[in-house]
This record gives C-alpha cells, sequence and structure tokens, in this order.
C-alpha cells in the first residue's frame, strides 16, 4: 500500500512514527524490546541474524538492523526508543546515535548542541533541504 | 477536600538521571543544569505537598508497541523503577496513593474520558528525573505519586486541548475527594527538542520562551497548536510539551509564574522548568 501523505511529512529529516509505521515496523520494535533483557542481549551477540528469525522482520528491515542504518529504521517504522536499545546494546551513548543520524562525528553534534542546536531556521520545510538531496 | 495547591513544569532527559546517579552534578555542564532547581527543591521542601500527580511518558519501558494507551493513570501502591537497559535507577521505589488515584480514575471517566487504569507499572526516568530534581537525592520520596502516562511516542498523541480538559477535570476530582490533601500537580517533558533522524539535535528557544510565556497568560491559546507545529518548530519529540497543558489545566485559569529556568542543553534537549502558582489576592 502506498502511504497516505500528511502535513508532518514535509519536515524535513524527520520520521514521524505514525499508526502506518507503527503497523509496519512492530517486529523491529518488538526486537529492540527484547534486548532489554540481557540474556537475550548475550543471544543476539553471538549470532545477530539468527536471533533475528524470532521476529517477524521485512528483509528490508533485517538489513536496516544488521548494517545498523538507523535511519533506515526509522523510516522502516522504528521508533527511536526502541532503536535506542539497540544502541545501548552495541554500548553507544544515546549522543552518538543522534550524531549518527544526522551525519555528522559525535563531537561535531555535541558542540552543536553545546552552541543552541540545530535552528528551525532553514530546518522547517523539505522546500528548504533540497540541496541536501 | 483536597486541593490542587501548584503546578511545575519540567523537563525529563534521562541524561540528567545518569549525571545524578554518577555523581556527576560539580561539572560545569551539569552544574549548569542542577543550578537551576536549587531554589525548587527548597521550595518544595517547604511547601510539603501531601501528593504529588506527574504527567509523564513512558519511553518503550512499561509500554512497548504491545497496549499504547493514550491516557493511564496509576492506581497501584507502589511503581518499581526500571531497568532501562543499564540497570534501574538507585532512587527509591515511589510510593502511590491508590485511594485518591482510583477516585480520580472514576471522576474523570465518568467525565467522559476514557482512560486506562494501570495497576501495576514499572516508572523509567520520564517520572523518576522530575522527582529527582525537584526532591533531590533522597532515601525515601517525600510524599506519594500517581502517575499519569501519557502516549506521545506513537502519532498522534492526544491534542493540546484534550490534555487540557483532561487537566480540569482532574482538579474536578481532586476537589471532589473527602480528606484535606495539598496536591501538586508535574507536568514533564519537553521542551524543544529532536533525538530522531537527520534533523535531531533541533532546539528553538524562541518557541520554547512563548510556550512558557503563554504557559500562564494564555494557556488556551497553546490549546489551539496543531501537531504538526509543534513538531515542525520544537521537533519531532518536542511534542512532549501537550503533557505540560494538563498540569495547566488543573490550576486556577489565573496563576502566578513564581519561577522559571531554561538551558540548552542537557544532552540533546533544552530543559525548561516552571512553578505556577495561584495568584494571591492583593
Amino acid at each position: 500500500m502506498t502511504r497516505i501523505d500528511h502535513d508532518y511529512d514535509d519536515i524535513p529529516g524527520t520520521y514521524v512514527f505514525d499508526a502506518e509505521r507503527s503497523r509496519r515496523g512492530y517486529g523491529i520494535n518488538m526486537f529492540c524490546m527484547s534486548l532489554l533483557k540481557k540474556a537475550n542481549r548475550d543471544e543476539f551477540k553471538v549470532d545477530e541474524a539468527k536471533y533475528l528469525d524470532r521476529f517477524k522482520l521485512t528483509s528490508a528491515q533485517r538489513e536496516a538492523i544488521l548494517k545498523r542504518q538507523w535511519n533506515r529504521m526509522l523510516e522502516l517504522g522504528g521508533n527511536i526508543y526502541f532503536t535506542a536499545k539497540l544502541g545501548a546494546t552495541d554500548g553507544l551513548s544515546f549522543q552518538q546515535v543522534a550524531a549518527i543520524m544526522t551525519g555528522s562525528t559525535q563531537p561535531e553534534y555535541a558542540d552543536m548542541m553545546l552552541n543552541g542546536g540545530r535552528s528551525a531556521e532553514g530546518n522547517r520545510s523539505k522546500s528548504e533541504w533540497k540541496d541536501r538531496g | 477536600m483536597a486541593k490542587i495547591i501548584a503546578g511545575v513544569g519540567c523537563s525529563h532527559v534521562p541524561a540528567i538521571g545518569a549525571a545524578l546517579d554518577l555523581g556527576k552534578t560539580e561539572e560545569p555542564y551539569w552544574k549548569r543544569v542542577f543550578s537551576g532547581f536549587e531554589r525548587s527543591k527548597q521550595w518544595i521542601a517547604q511547601l510539603k505537598p501531601d501528593v504529588a500527580i506527574v504527567v509523564f511518558n513512558d519511553h518503550a519501558t512499561a509500554f512497548s508497541v504491545d497496549i499504547i494507551p493514550t491516557f493511564a493513570l496509576g492506581c497501584a501502591d507502589e511503581y518499581a523503577p526500571a531497568d532501562e537497559g543499564w540497570g534501574a535507577r538507585p532512587v527509591p521505589v515511589v510510593p502511590g496513593h491508590a485511594e485518591l488515584a482510583s477516585h480520580i480514575a472514576q471522576s474523570v471517566i465518568l467525565d467522559e474520558f476514557d482512560l486506562t487504569i494501570v495497576n501495576k507499572m514499572e516508572v523509567d526516568h520520564g517520572l523518576t528525573v522530575p522527582l529527582s530534581l525537584m526532591f533531590g537525592k533522597v532515601d525515601k520520596w517525600p510524599c506519594p505519586v500517581i502517575p499519569l502516562a501519557v502516549n506521545v511516542v506513537m502519532f498522534p498523541p492526544p491534542t493540546g486541548r484534550r490534555c487540557h480538559l483532561l487537566g480540569r477535570a482532574i482538579r474536578k476530582a481532586v476537589e471532589s475527594y473527602p480528606e484535606d490533601l495539598r496536591v501538586v500537580i508535574f507536568g514533564t517533558g519537553g521542551l524543544s527538542h529532536q533525538i530522531s533522524g537527520p534533523r535531531a539535535g533541533l532546539i528553538n528557544s524562541e518557541w520554547d520562551r512563548n510556550f512558557l510565556d503563554n504557559l500562564t497568560k494564555d494557556p488556551i491559546a497553546l490549546t489551539g497548536i496543531p501537531h504538526v507545529d509543534y513538531m515542525r518548530e520544537a521537533g519531532a519529540e518536542g511534542i512532549e510539551m501537550v503533557m505540560w497543558l494538563i498540569m495547566r489545566g488543573a490550576l486556577d485559569d489565573d496563576v502566578e509564574e513564581t519561577y522559571r529556568f531554561y538551558t540548552v542543553p542537557a544532552s540533546n534537549t533544552a530543559v525548561g522548568h516552571i512553578i505556577l502558582e495561584p495568584r494571591r489576592s492583593a
């Protein structure tokens, strides 16, 4: 099914976790949820692909998880509060995951935050992000 | 008769909890954040509320994507701090006030708010960080807590208007409770922040300032803000701010802002804090 257009789809660099993404991403999010338990984290680390067999995932979702494509996971229905648990399993701080999603290094990202964060100016609409592809 | 005596707005950034628990409060970065709560800790210690209603959101801890309640009111005797993947925060178990909570549940449901009742729930940083900021490092929380979990994780969260009306219904419920309890209500989360996707790191201090200004003087204007505006202007996760409107709705229409603190950043987020009290008659 094609995605229905929403007003918030115009916000650049943002994957709103709406009802449709929640439905499609159920497997990703429940996989991430399972990582709250240490025994599961340990098992996942031993054989990631085998561990993922327990969850109903599309091949694109599996690939995004295995390759740690953090933005793609969100696009395919993952939610940040869930995918952060995969980040924690990898030993990444939240800010490190955020930096990766923005395409910057962690020090660059931390610096941006210390300087007041990313401005809303120029970041409100996809029309302002055209040159970013 | 029970009465709501004050409202507190407060961010609930997880890194604040980690900084507290790892003893980093004296580091300059964190001192900047914690110094903003010194006066508030004294204020609430003097106020000695009998109960705190804490409006917060769960972050994929107690609720996964199996069940997503829009409003879930905790009616249990206690709530254990949750293990969010790196061990539970070393803070006391949160005592509940089951009697007042179930009274509120019954009252607001009859007032047409179809909320979910939760009799067992672990609570994450969304609830315990504001408690730590306001009550400090304690062996025992100074008063019972009634948690009200709001879905702001899956879109759409309840509208600002609905949140404000729920606040009003909670006030009515509290005021129909026969025991003389002095109740404070916390609205938590926010302020502007986006922690997901390529636009992560967004902060909008101007938006935050307007939000805080209008929280006191024109909350009805805030109730009309559509979700897309919160997300566009204050970040995808900035939509948590609707929870502050529940707190606001439970207060008098005319209130006095007696304290405000704002700083950027704590980790990825703008930290906002406000205390609203009934206006003292001249």
